[in-house]
C-alpha cells in the first residue's frame, strides 16, 4: 500500500485510494454492501468446505473431511444406479424370448442398443468394430454362417462357444491332411484346384480338376457336401461362395487343407449374463442374420 | 484537481447504500406503468391455465417446457430438443426489438416492462399501503422498535413473501401440467424439484423487488451499460428541459424577475422528481445510468408546475438533438424514421419472416441417415456388395404413423432391416410410434455378382403412407 495521504478528487467529489500510477490517482469506489456481505460468504462457504469435503493436499493425499466423500465413491455409485436402471430396463428382455423380442419395435430397439454395447466390449476384438470380421475371424455382416445364422443357432454359438472348455460347445475337427498323411501334395494340389471351380474361382492351369473332384467326394463331401455347400451342423464351411475366412488363393488352400484350421471361440455363457446373452444375439443377428 | 488531507480511519470496506424512498405519484405515465403492471402479471399468472388441444397422446397446456420428455409447446407450435435454434431467433429478435425501441423510446422497457421493474413497484404499492409514504416510511425507519413499528414491519415481509411464493409457484406451473400440480402443491404431495424452485425463485424475487431493487439496475443489469452504446442524440428520452428550467429559483423570486421583463427558470427546486424516483437520481443532472426511464419524475414535475401555474412538461419525453436546437433558438424536431430505426425495423422484418416461414415449412415427420462407417461395405454370400445404413425416422405429431421407405439410384438394390417390415414392391415400412422416434437400422444389397462403382449416390425416401407427406435424403453407395 503506497503512502500517499487520502485524497479527494476535485471533479468527482470522491477520495481517492491514495494509489498513484504515473500522476493517475485511483478513486475509491467501495463495494455495495450487499456485495462485500456475499463476499464474507464465500469466505464462510470456504471453509465450510474444507471442513466437509477432502481440500488442503497433504504429503500422501489430502485431508479427508468429515463427510468421508471421494470422487472414487461417488463413480461406483454412479455406476451402480446405472446398472440398476439398466436391469430395471432389462427386465423386459428377460421375460420375452428372442422371437417376441424381435416382434416387438420398442423391446428390440432396447436389444439392438444394449447388444451393440456389449458387442463393442467383448467381441469386437476378433470381430471388428462393425462384425466385419478379418483373416482367420469371420465377418459376421455377409450372411455366412459357419455354425448357422438363425437367432437360436447365433444364441447356442455364443453361449457354448467354439471348441471351447464348455460340455455343449460345438466341436468338429478338419483332419490336418497333409500332415497326417491322409493326401499327397499332388492330391492336396488337385483338391484345392477343384473346390476352387466350386467357387467359380480359376483353376490353376494342367492340373487334374477330375481328379480332384474324385478325392472331395471320397475325403470332404462327408462335411462339406456332395455339392460343397458346407453343414452348419458340423460348421462346414460353405466352399460355393465367394468368402473365405482362410482365404482362397492356392497357397492360403494348401495351408487350410495340409494343416487344418478347427479356431476356437470362448463360451461367453460362463462370462456374460442371460439378458446381455439375448441383446448380442440380437445385434449379431440383425448385422446379416440369416434362416 | 486535487486537494490533499489525511484521515486516520480507512472508512468501511463497503459503501452503503442511501435508501431510497419513492413517493407516491399519479399522473399519466403512473397510469401507464399501473396498466402495464397488471397486463404483465395477468400473463404470467393466467398462461399456465391456458388449455390447447393437441390430441389424445399429447399435453393439453397452451405453454408448457415438458423437461422430463424434452419438449417446449407454445399453442400451435412444438419444439424438439433439436430445433431449439429457433429459440436463437426468438433472442436475436427480441435483442433487435430493443434496440428499436431504445433508438425510438429510450428505455421503455426498464422502465415499465422489464420484470423487476414491475415486481418492485408491486412491492413498493405493498409498503406504501402498509408502513404509509415516502415521509412516513423514513419516519418509521428512524422511529425505535415499538409494538406497531414491528407489526407493520411483520405484515410488509408477511405481504412480500406471499406474493413471492406466488411467483415462484406461477414459475413451476409453465414446466408441468398447471391444475394437476396446483393441486399437489396444496395438498402438499408436489415433486420435490418443484418446491425446490418455488423456494429458489420466492427468494429471488423477495430479494430482488424487495430489497434490493434499484440495486440490480445500478449494479447487476447490463443493458444501461449497453444502451449508453447504442442511444443516440435522436432517441426520445425521460429529458430536464434545462434550456426552459434554468436557472432554478423559488416561485417568488421567478414572478420578481419576471415582473421586470427578464427570463426566469421554470424549476422552482421542489425535489419532487428525485422524491418520486423508483432509482433515486436527479433528472436534471441529464440522462444516466441509474435512470431507468419511467416517467415517473414527469408526472411529478407536471403536478407541481400546474400549481405554480407555469406549463406542464418542464421534464418530458425528448431528445439532446431538440435540447441543443433550442439553446440556438431552433425549432424541435422530432425524427422517428432515420438510418438506424430503419435499418433495425428492417433486420426486423427479416428475422421475423424467417423465423415465420422456418416454423410454417416446418415437416412433422424427419429421417436422418448415418452410413455406417465400419465396415463401409462388405460382401455377400451370393456375391453382390453390401452397404449399412442406420436411419432413425422422427414423428412428432400426436398420432401414429406409418412410414414406406424407398431407395432410388442403384439398379436392383434390395433393402433389408431387422426393424422395418418388407412391403411387397421392395420398399420398407416402418411404425413410429406418436411423439417418438426410432432408430431403424438398414442395408442395402446390390443383385448377386454385381459389384458397383467405389461411390453410388443414393437417395432414400420415406413417404408417409396415409398423407404422403414426404422426405428425401441423399447418401451414398460404396463398394470396393
Amino acid at each position: 500500500m503506497s503512502t500517499d495521504p487520502v485524497q479527494v478528487d476535485k471533479i468527482s467529489g470522491q477520495t481517492t485510494t491514495g494509489h498513484e500510477w504515473d500522476g493517475i490517482r485511483e478513486l475509491n469506489t467501495p463495494l455495495p454492501r450487499w456485495w462485500l456481505w456475499l463476499f464474507y460468504l464465500t469466505i464462510a462457504f470456504a471453509v465450510v468446505y474444507w471442513v466437509l469435503y477432502p481440500a488442503w493436499p497433504l504429503v500422501t493425499g489430502a485431508t479427508p473431511g468429515l463427510l468421508g466423500h471421494t470422487n472414487r465413491a461417488r463413480v461406483a455409485d454412479d455406476l451402480a444406479a446405472s446398472q440398476a436402471a439398466r436391469m430395471q430396463q432389462a427386465a423386459g428382455l428377460e421375460k420375452a424370448s428372442l422371437a417376441e423380442i424381435e416382434a416387438d419395435p420398442k423391446l428390440l430397439e432396447l436389444a439392438l442398443a444394449q447388444g451393440k454395447a456389449a458387442f463393442g466390449d467383448n467381441c469386437a476384438p476378433c470381430h471388428g468394430s462393425g462384425g466385419q470380421g478379418q483373416y482367420g475371424y469371420p465377418n459376421l455382416t455377409a450372411g455366412r454362417w459357419l455354425w448357422g445364422g438363425t437367432l437360436d443357432q447365433i444364441d447356442t454359438t455364443i453361449t457354448h462357444g467354439i471348441r471351447a472348455d464348455d460340455p455343449d460347445t460345438h466341436t468338429s475337427a478338419m483332419p490336418a491332411f497333409g500332415k497326417d498323411g491322409i493326401l499327397k501334395p499332388e492330391q492336396i494340389k488337385q483338391v484345392e484346384n477343384y473346390v476352387r471351380t466350386l467357387a467359380k474361382l480359376d483353376p490353376e492351369p494342367g492340373v487334374d480338376v477330375a481328379a480332384g473332384k474324385k478325392i472331395f467326394a471320397d475325403n470332404c463331401a462327408v462335411c462339406h457336401g456332395e455339392d460343397g455347400k458346407g453343414n452348419v451342423e458340423m460348421g462346414a464351411p460353405n466352399l460355393t461362395t465367394k468368402i473365405w475366412l482362410y482365404g482362397s488363393d492356392i497357397k492360403d488352400l494348401t495351408n487350410t487343407i495340409t494343416y487344418a484350421r478347427n479356431s476356437t471361440m470362448p463360451a461367453w455363457g460362463k462370462r456374460l449374463d442371460p439378458v446381455t446373452i439375448k441383446a448380442l444375439t440380437l445385434y449379431v443377428h440383425s448385422l446379416g442374420g440369416g434362416t | 484537481m486535487t486537494i490533499d488531507f489525511t484521515i486516520e480511519d480507512d472508512g468501511p470496506l463497503y459503501a452503503a447504500a442511501k435508501k431510497v424512498y419513492p413517493q407516491r405519484v399519479w399522473g399519466t405515465y403512473r397510469r401507464i406503468k399501473w396498466i402495464v403492471l397488471w397486463i404483465a402479471l395477468g400473463v404470467y399468472y393466467i398462461l399456465p391455465f391456458i388449455r390447447w388441444n393437441r390430441g389424445p397422446n399429447e399435453p393439453g397446456q397452451a405453454v408448457l417446457v415438458d423437461m422430463a420428455h424434452s419438449r417446449f409447446y407454445f399453442f400451435f407450435i412444438e419444439l424438439w430438443p433439436q430445433e431449439v435454434y429457433y429459440f436463437t431467433g426468438l433472442l436475436i429478435l427480441a435483442a433487435l426489438i430493443l434496440f428499436l425501441s431504445n433508438a425510438l423510446f429510450g428505455r421503455v422497457w426498464c422502465g415499465y416492462a422489464c420484470p423487476q421493474t414491475v415486481w418492485t413497484d408491486l412491492f413498493l404499492f405493498v409498503e406504501r399501503r402498509i408502513e404509509g409514504d415516502r415521509r412516513d416510511r423514513i419516519k418509521l425507519d428512524e422511529a425505535p422498535w415499538t409494538a406497531d413499528k414491528i407489526k407493520k414491519r411483520v405484515m410488509k415481509h408477511a405481504a412480500w413473501l406471499l406474493i413471492a411464493l406466488f411467483t415462484g409457484g406461477a414459475a413451476v406451473l409453465y414446466f408441468e401440467d398447471a391444475p394437476t400440480l396446483l393441486k399437489q402443491l396444496l395438498t402438499f404431495q408436489a415433486p420435490f424439484v418443484a418446491v425446490l424452485w418455488m423456494g429458489i425463485l420466492t427468494f429471488t424475487t423477495y430479494s430482488l423487488a424487495g430489497h434490493m431493487r434499484e440495486q440490480v439496475c445500478l449494479y447487476m443489469c447490463p443493458w444501461p451499460r449497453i444502451q449508453a452504446a447504442l442511444t443516440d442524440t435522436d432517441a426520445l428520452n425521460v429529458t430536464y428541459r434545462a434550456d426552459r428550467g434554468e436557472p432554478r429559483m423559488s416561485v417568488k423570486e421567478a414572478a420578481k424577475i419576471r415582473s421586470h421583463g427578464e427570463a426566469a427558470g421554470d424549476c422552482i427546486d421542489c425535489m419532487q422528481c428525485v422524491a418520486v424516483c423508483p432509482t433515486g437520481v436527479d433528472i436534471r443532472n441529464g440522462s444516466q445510468l441509474g435512470c431507468i426511464q419511467c416517467g415517473l419524475c414527469i408526472d411529478a414535475c407536471d403536478a407541481v408546475m400546474a400549481k405554480v401555474h407555469r406549463p406542464t412538461r418542464l421534464i418530458a419525453y425528448d431528445t439532446d438533438e431538440n435540447l441543443a436546437r433550442r439553446k440556438r433558438g431552433e425549432q424541435n424536431v422530432y425524427r422517428l424514421v432515420r438510418p438506424r430505426t430503419i435499418l433495425y425495423a428492417a433486420l426486423i422484418a427479416v428475422t421475423g419472416c424467417v423465423m415465420l416461414y422456418a416454423l410454417l415449412s416446418r415437416s412433422s415427420m424427419n429421417m436422418s441417415v448415418l452410413h455406417v462407417r465400419a465396415p463401409l461395405f462388405t460382401p455377400t454370400v451370393e456375391g453382390g456388395v453390401r452397404n449399412g445404413y442406420t436411419l432413425r425416422f422422427s414423428n412428432e405429431t400426436g398420432e401414429a404413423r406409418d412410414f414406406t421407405l424407398s431407395v432410388a439410384g442403384l439398379d436392383g438394390a434390395r433393402m433389408t432391416s431387422v426393424v422395418a417390415r418388407p412391403l411387397a414392391n421392395g420398399s420398407l415400412t416402418v411404425h413410429i410410434e406418436p411423439d417418438t422416434t426410432l432408430e431403424t437400422p438398414v442395408y442395402v444389397a446390390t443383385p448377386p455378382d454385381v459389384t458397383p462403382g467405389k461411390s453410388t449416390p443414393i437417395t432414400f425416401t420415406a413417404t408417409d403412407a396415409h398423407t404422403g407427406e414426404r422426405k428425401s435424403v441423399v447418401d451414398h453407395f460404396f463398394a470396393p
